[in-house]
């Protein structure tokens, strides 16, 4: 089964990778914002996309259709995201191609759900808060990546 | 060696000014990687705008001190690495991020007893001058992964080979 892990750099990526015991046996391709970082997931298909944020909306839209033509093609089963604006791309584009969605909004977020969270709350089959006093009848909390 | 790093959100001139000014209470060298843009331009440390993934791993694990911005990452290595750090949260009203998470993830995580934080400059300066004579105890370790329950839930989720339709929002739209 095929499953796109994607964060954008910096936290969102490491987060990411703490919680690769999950994906063990899958077919996992990543996707991230800095190519370098493909040289964290050794073995494992990794795509590179622009970076973006909602106050940039050119990118944006730039970053939303690279984001959009990886999934396409890979046809995913799964996208798994922990953030933020390429990661809430990921899992629009996910619904898109009827893979399954989750959201894993980041351990920074502790006051509130993240902008971009709160978008992906509308789409995402799975939502994930890592604060206990943020759950909610839709978001699960299961504990955090810190552990 | 003392490692000081930004993350890649732009300057933080805040951070550096105030690490410039108590490096000489330091007896290492400080390395520094500082983003572009910023106005203030540091005398006492090696500085470059960003490192690669390798670079930075190996300033990070060569360090015997960590000063930071409140980014998750650079607190996640940190404790992953088991090294001393100190964060100084980035602030809106600075320009130096666009909301003041950062502020309310190192006010969680000192409440953990996971890191050191300072608030404003004055308070960093006066942490770091204390430091650099009295050294620096890291306040917390973890493992390589997430909490066991996480990953248990995940894999469970990863391993629906039909639709989830768990989420209550999902499933109101959906009918």
């Amino acid at each position: 089964m095929k499953v796109i892990a994607i964060a954008s750099a910096g936290g969102h990526w490491i987060e990411l990778l703490r919680l690769m015991p999950a994906f063990h046996g899958k077919n996992l391709v990543f996707i991230s914002t800095d190519r370098s970082f493909g040289d964290s997931v050794p073995g494992h298909q990794f795509f590179d996309v622009p970076d973006a944020s909602r106050w940039n909306k050119m990118r944006l839209i730039y970053m939303a259709f690279c984001v959009m033509l990886i999934i396409v093609r890979q046809r995913p089963k799964m996208i798994i995201s922990t953030g933020a604006a390429p990661g809430l791309m990921g899992v629009i584009a996910g619904r898109l191609v009827g893979a399954n969605t989750i959201w894993i909004d980041s351990i920074a977020n502790v006051e509130r759900i993240s902008m971009s969270g709160k978008i992906a709350l509308n789409f995402v089959h799975k939502f994930y808060t890592q604060w206990p006093h943020l759950s909610t009848s839709k978001i699960i909390y299961k504990g955090n990546v810190l552990t | 060696m003392i490692f000081v790093t930004i993350g890649t959100q732009g300057p933080f001139d805040r951070l550096i000014r105030t690490v410039d000014r108590a490096a000489e209470y330091f007896d290492d060298p400080i390395v520094a990687q500082i983003a572009t843009d910023g106005k203030y331009a540091p005398v006492n440390m090696k500085t470059s705008a960003f490192m690669p993934y390798s670079e930075f791993h190996e300033h990070f694990r060569k360090s015997r001190m960590i000063i930071a911005h409140a980014g998750m990452g650079t607190i996640i290595n940190a404790l992953v690495e088991y090294k001393p750090i100190i964060i100084l949260p980035r602030l809106a009203k600075y320009g130096e991020q666009r909301n003041d998470h950062q502020w309310d993830t190192a006010k969680a995580l000192e409440k953990l007893g996971y890191v050191h934080a300072a608030y404003d400059e004055d308070e960093l300066f006066e942490k770091l001058k204390l430091f650099a004579t009295t050294g620096l105890k890291p306040l917390h370790s973890i493992g390589e992964f997430a909490a066991g329950e996480l990953i248990t839930a995940l894999r469970k989720d990863l391993n629906h080979h039909t639709a989830l339709s768990d989420h209550p929002s999902f499933e109101m739209r959906s009918t």
